[in-house]
C-alpha cells in the first residue's frame, strides 16, 4: 500500500510531499501523552496526600482544604494537558515528539492557536464512546489518517523522523568522500564531453596524462592503449568516482 | 548515494555537498528556536530558499532519488518552520477580546436567536408536559430529587450546604463547559445534535420549574437560578449556534467542498469559543457563591444576572470597547 503524503508548495513554488503519521504512530504518541498526564494528576493527589502528613497542618481544617486543592490541580493537569501542550509547544507535545510525528496544517505549516484548540475540542466526540473508537475509526478510515478534529481544524499529523538512508546530513558527508577531488572529476568529464571534438593525438595525450595521474592501476602499458581502450578507461574512472 | 550514468549529476552533487550538512543542521536548530532573533529568522529563511533551489535541481538531475527525499525531508521541515503563526502577544489577545469574539459572535447571531426560541419553546412544552402529566417527572429527575421536593427541599441546596463554594463552582464550570462544548460540536451531525442539546435542556428547565412550582418550591428554584441562570443559557445557545454553523456548512457549502466550508466556519467561529469559556466561568463562580447563599434578595440577584448578561451582550455586540467600531471598519475596508 503506498503511503499517505501530504502534498504541500513551498515558498518558492517547488512541491514537498509530507509523510503522514498512520494510526499507529497516533495512538503510540496519545499514550505516551496520556501517561504524562496521568502521572501529572497523581503527582498533585500525592503531594496534596502527603502534605496533609505534615504535623504542622494534620487534623487542621487546612489539611482538608489541601486535598482539594490537589484533586482540583489533578482534575486541570488531566483535562487541559493535551491543549495546552498542543497549543505550547506548537503542534508538537512530548508525546508527538517521542513518537516522531507532529501537527500541521493541511497546508504544511505550523497550526496556530484556534486550530489547535478546535482540534482538542473536538476530542468530546473523538473519545466517543470509550477509548477514542469514533476517533480510531475515522483515522483508519480516511486518507489522511485523521480523526474527526483534525477535519474540522484542517490538521494533519505527518512523521518526522528520518530514515538514516534518507538523511540528508549523512548523503552530504558520503558525497563528499569521494577518491577523486572534485576538480580531477570535472576535468574527466569535461576531456570525455569534448573528445570527438579534439584531435586524436592531443586527445590520447591528455587522457594518459589524467590517467597517469588520477588512475593508481595505471603502468606503463597504457603509452600502448588506443584511443577507444583510454576513453573506455577514462569513462570507467568516472564511474567508479559516481559510485563511490 | 545512488548510481547515476550523469557525471553532470554526480558533480553538481559534490559541488553543493557541503552546504548541506550546514542546511541541515539549520534545519534541525530552526525547529527548536522558541523566539528566534531577526538574524536567526532570516538565516532560515535563506537556508529554506537554498533548499527548495537544491531540491528542484536534484529532482532534475537525479529524479526518485534517494537525494531528492533527503532534501524533501529537510526542506518539509523547514517549510513548517518558517511558516508559523505569530506568538500570541498581549496586542493579540487584545485584538481577538475587542474584535474576532464579536466579529465571530455576529455571524451566529440569527442562529442563536432561533436557537434561543427554540430554548423557550422546549421549556414552555416541559412545563405543560410535566403539569399535565406529572408522573413524568420520573424521566427528567432523579427520584433523590423528586423524593426531596416532594418534601419541600430543593436539590439545589442540598448539594451545595455538603460541597465548599469553591469545588462546587469548579464542578459547576467543568459541568458547563461540558454541555457547551458538547453542543458546539454535535452541531456538526448537520446542526441535529445541537438542536437536541437546546431542546433536551430546555425540556428539563421548564419540566423541573413546572414539579417545584407544584409543590411551592417554584420561586426557590427561580431564586436560585436569577443570577448565573441568563448567561448561562445564553453562551449554551452561543455555542450550539456556533455548532450549527458547522453542520450549515456541511449541509450547503458556499464555496469550495463540504470539507473546506467547515474548515472555514470552524476558523471563523472559533473565538466564539475562548468566550464562552470564560463567561462560563463568570457564571460558575457566580453559581458556587452567589445563587446559595440564602441572604443575597431576589433583586439583587435579578441585579447581577441583568448586569452580568447585559455586559455579556455589550462584548459580544462589540460596544464594550470604543476601539470596536473603528476596526470593524477598518476590516470592511480591507
Amino acid at each position: 500500500m503506498a503511503e499517505a503524503a501530504l502534498t504541500v508548495r513551498s515558498l518558492t513554488g517547488v512541491e514537498m510531499t509530507l509523510p503522514i503519521a498512520g494510526p499507529g504512530m497516533r495512538s503510540y504518541a496519545f499514550l505516551i501523552d496520556w501517561q504524562i498526564r496521568l502521572l501529572g494528576a497523581l503527582g498533585w493527589l500525592l503531594i496534596a496526600v502527603l502534605a496533609r502528613l505534615l504535623p504542622s497542618v494534620a487534623g487542621r481544617p487546612l489539611a482538608h482544604q489541601l486535598l482539594i486543592g490537589g484533586v482540583v490541580l489533578a482534575l486541570l493537569t488531566y483535562f487541559l494537558y493535551q491543549p495546552a501542550a498542543e497549543i505550547l509547544t506548537r503542534g508538537c507535545t512530548p508525546g508527538l515528539r517521542t513518537a516522531g510525528a507532529r501537527i500541521v496544517t493541511l497546508e504544511g505549516t505550523t497550526p496556530g492557536f484556534g486550530a489547535l484548540l478546535i482540534r482538542n475540542v473536538f476530542r468530546l466526540i473523538d473519545s466517543l464512546p470509550l477509548c477514542y473508537v469514533v476517533g480510531l475509526v475515522s483515522c483508519m478510515l480516511t486518507e489522511r489518517h485523521v480523526r474527526l478534529g483534525d477535519l474540522v481544524a484542517g490538521t494533519v499529523m505527518v512523521r518526522t523522523t528520518v530514515d538514516a538512508s534518507v538523511s540528508l546530513d549523512r548523503l552530504a558527508a558520503q558525497a563528499q568522500r569521494g577518491a577523486l577531488p572534485l576538480e580531477a572529476v570535472e576535468l574527466v568529464h569535461d576531456l570525455l564531453t569534448r573528445w570527438s571534438s579534439l584531435e586524436p593525438q592531443q586527445r590520447a595525450r591528455l587522457a594518459r596524462t589524467v590517467l597517469s595521474k588520477l588512475d593508481p592501476s595505471a603502468d606503463a602499458a597504457d603509452a600502448a592503449l588506443g584511443e577507444t581502450a583510454l576513453q573506455a578507461r577514462l569513462e570507467r574512472l568516472l564511474e567508479r568516482e559516481q559510485r563511490s | 548515494m545512488s548510481a547515476n550514468s550523469d557525471p553532470e549529476a554526480a558533480i553538481w552533487v559534490r559541488t553543493h555537498a557541503s552546504q548541506w550538512q550546514a542546511l541541515a543542521a539549520e534545519a534541525a536548530a530552526a525547529a527548536q528556536r522558541a523566539r528566534p532573533t531577526s538574524a536567526e529568522a532570516l538565516q532560515t529563511l535563506r537556508a529554506y530558499r537554498v533548499l527548495a533551489r537544491h531540491l528542484a535541481t536534484v529532482r532534475a538531475l537525479q529524479p526518485g532519488g534517494v537525494l531528492a527525499a533527503a532534501l524533501e525531508r529537510t526542506c518539509g521541515g523547514l517549510h513548517t518552520a518558517v511558516n508559523r503563526p505569530p506568538r500570541l502577544t498581549r496586542a493579540r489577545w487584545g485584538q481577538l477580546f475587542r474584535d474576532d469574539i464579536p466579529a465571530a459572535a455576529a455571524t451566529v447571531r440569527p442562529l442563536a436567536l432561533w436557537l434561543a426560541a427554540l430554548l423557550v419553546g422546549s421549556a414552555l412544552a416541559g412545563w405543560w408536559l410535566i403539569n399535565t402529566y406529572p408522573e413524568l417527572v420520573s424521566l427528567i429527575a432523579s427520584p433523590q430529587m423528586i423524593d426531596g421536593v416532594e418534601h419541600g427541599h430543593l436539590w439545589t441546596y442540598q448539594i451545595l450546604n455538603i460541597a465548599p463554594p469553591a469545588l462546587l463552582s469548579g464542578r459547576i464550570v467543568f459541568n458547563n463547559v461540558l454541555v457547551t462544548v458538547g453542543a458546539f460540536c454535535f452541531g456538526i451531525l448537520f446542526g441535529l445534535g445541537a438542536f437536541y442539546m437546546i431542546a433536551i435542556n430546555g425540556l428539563m428547565l421548564g419540566g423541573l420549574l413546572a414539579f417545584t412550582h407544584q409543590h411551592g418550591l417554584g420561586l426557590g428554584l427561580l431564586k436560585f437560578t436569577l443570577a448565573h441562570g441568563p448567561v448561562e443559557l445564553s453562551v449554551m445557545c452561543l455555542a450550539a449556534a456556533a455548532g450549527t454553523a458547522l453542520g450549515e456548512a456541511l449541509i450547503r457549502p458556499a464555496e469550495g467542498t463540504r470539507a473546506q466550508a467547515v474548515r472555514r466556519r470552524a476558523a471563523e467561529v472559533g473565538p466564539l469559543l475562548i468566550a464562552c469559556a470564560l463567561l462560563l466561568l463568570g457564571s460558575g463562580l457566580i453559581e458556587g457563591f452567589i445563587s446559595p447563599h440564602p441572604g443575597i434578595s431576589i433583586p439583587a440577584r435579578l441585579a447581577i444576572g441583568l448586569g452580568y448578561w447585559t455586559l455579556m451582550m455589550l462584548w459580544l455586540s462589540g460596544r464594550l470597547s470604543p476601539r470596536i467600531g473603528g476596526s470593524a471598519a477598518r476590516r470592511e475596508a480591507d
